[in-house]
């Protein structure tokens, strides 16, 4: 007789809830950026209300997660699963914020004509959703080679970005007078780099319940 | 990173061989044919706190009882291998009650002789034959002290130990222990059946008593062995699966089956 049904089944509902609020995230980020692209104010705007169902869902897993420590007092896999999970719920809450974030850059840029093409944004918006892929993944499945890779891919965002950084100010001495549009697209490319940092922390909470070790992956 | 995890785990066994109060090598027992435990090598340390743990018949109660040769009462029990307190061979030498004044006892149940509280801490010292009614009266105080429940019983030492709750009788029973200036406590899940505040007494009384005892405990609840212990040595079938700091074994057991006893998956 399999003695902790009620809580394998618990530790699945956890898990569930997490898939679903980094379903609802993927889907904020990918619209955000598409807002951003097309300079589709309206449905920046709903990335932004969209953002309350995502912050309920965090606040519904941190009680839960709180409740499944005292009733189980969970030990070793369990309790890093748990820990994991809080951990990594916090970082995609405030992946989301920074969906929010571009969003709100977005309806600051308006209809100006884009200056997007002298930025690496669309490659570090890209490498970014196939890194969170990867890491949740690494968590879900527990790949240890998903977690080391998602790593590698941060990499790649920090050389974007500063090279975006570089091109925009080159590109602000020139143009003054596009300084509104290049102050945001700058603020969205830090918010990318910010987010591919905290997908790097996911990977190492993923990392954390594979092997029952810290790792610091943001190197 | 391996390399690293090896040198502490070597720099820790030989702090453990400095400061280890009993060494066991090799001890296998059998009760008649039946084997019940296998090549158990285990080194404790002085004053810490060791716990045992394994599900039910996995030789953990019979290993602790081995440590003050309780096994001998039983027929049929065979013991090979040695059993090492301060370098000394118990099971070589044949005076068993100094082996039990050095290595007291603390069972599941409270098991106090019916007669007063003053009565059953005093038994012990006065079969020692400490007759002196002062020096008595200064045990009987001290050890009352050292259990935690001289203030509940200080008024009332002459009345029946029997009359007290479960929990203020362990502890009594960890008194009639003390009383013998024991340098070992073994208990046998000595909160078992008491209640959960009795049960936090214990061991809060088990984190003062670690400063001057070296404490093996016996005991079913995992977070128990958590909270209390600073070793921990997992027993299956007989045998010591894994052996490490308390901290490692409850977050991140190196042993498939340590994982899966400790996550309620088996026992």
């Amino acid at each position: 007789m399999n003695a902790r049904k009620n809580f394998d089944k618990n530790l699945q509902e956890l898990q569930n809830k997490m898939l679903e609020m980094n379903k609802l995230t993927i889907s904020a980020f990918e619209k955000a950026f598409t807002a951003f692209k097309t300079q589709d104010i309206e449905l920046a705007l709903r990335v932004i209300d969209e953002d309350t169902a995502i912050d309920n869902l965090d606040q519904e897993i941190n009680q839960f997660a709180v409740w499944l420590i005292a009733k189980e007092q969970p030990f070793a896999t369990d309790l890093r699963r748990i820990i994991a999970s809080l951990k990594i719920t916090s970082d995609i809450e405030r992946i989301a914020d920074f969906a929010v974030n571009i969003a709100k850059a977005t309806a600051k840029i308006g209809k100006t004509e884009s200056l997007m093409n002298i930025t690496k944004l669309e490659q570090m918006n890209e490498t970014s959703l196939k890194m969170l892929n990867m890491a949740v993944s690494a968590f879900i499945d527990g790949n240890m080679a998903f977690a080391k890779e998602v790593a590698a891919l941060d990499d790649i965002v920090d050389n974007a970005y500063a090279e975006t950084y570089k091109s925009i100010t080159e590109y602000l001495r020139q143009h003054p007078e596009e300084t509104t549009q290049l102050v945001q697209l700058l603020f969205i490319s830090r918010y990318l780099e910010r987010t591919a940092d905290h997908i790097t922390n996911i990977a190492e909470s993923a990392a954390y319940l594979i092997k029952g070790q810290i790792y610091d992956l943001n190197q | 990173m391996i390399q690293e995890v090896k040198e502490e785990n070597v720099a820790l066994m030989k702090q453990s061989e400095r400061t280890s109060k009993i060494r066991v090598k090799d001890l296998s027992l059998f009760y008649g044919d039946k084997q019940a435990l296998y090549d158990v090598s285990l080194t404790i340390e002085e004053k810490k706190v060791t716990a045992l743990i394994g599900p039910s018949g996995c030789g953990k109660s019979t290993f602790l009882r081995t440590l003050n040769r309780m096994n001998d009462l039983i027929d049929g029990v065979k013991i090979n291998g040695d059993i090492l307190i301060d370098n000394e061979d118990i099971y070589k030498s044949n005076d068993v009650i100094k082996l039990r004044t050095k290595v007291g006892m603390v069972f599941q149940k409270p098991n106090l002789f019916p007669m007063s509280i003053y009565d059953n801490v005093a038994y012990g010292p006065r079969a020692q034959g400490i007759k002196n009614k002062k020096e008595l009266n200064k045990i009987v105080e001290e050890s009352l002290r050292g259990a935690a429940i001289w203030d509940e019983v200080k008024d009332r030492l002459k009345s029946s130990a029997l009359g007290l709750s479960g929990g203020q009788q362990q502890r009594v029973c960890i008194a009639r222990a003390i009383a013998m200036k024991p340098d070992v406590i073994l208990m046998d899940e000595p909160t078992s059946a008491l209640d959960p505040i009795s049960t936090l007494k214990v061991e809060e009384l088990i984190a003062q008593l670690k400063k001057e005892y070296t404490i093996v405990i016996v005991t079913h609840n995992m977070q128990q062995a958590a909270r209390v212990s600073d070793k921990t040595a997992f027993f299956l079938s007989g045998e010591i699966v894994e052996y490490d700091v308390t901290n490692n074994v409850f977050s991140n057991p190196k042993d498939q089956r340590t994982e899966d006893y400790v996550t309620g998956r088996f026992g």
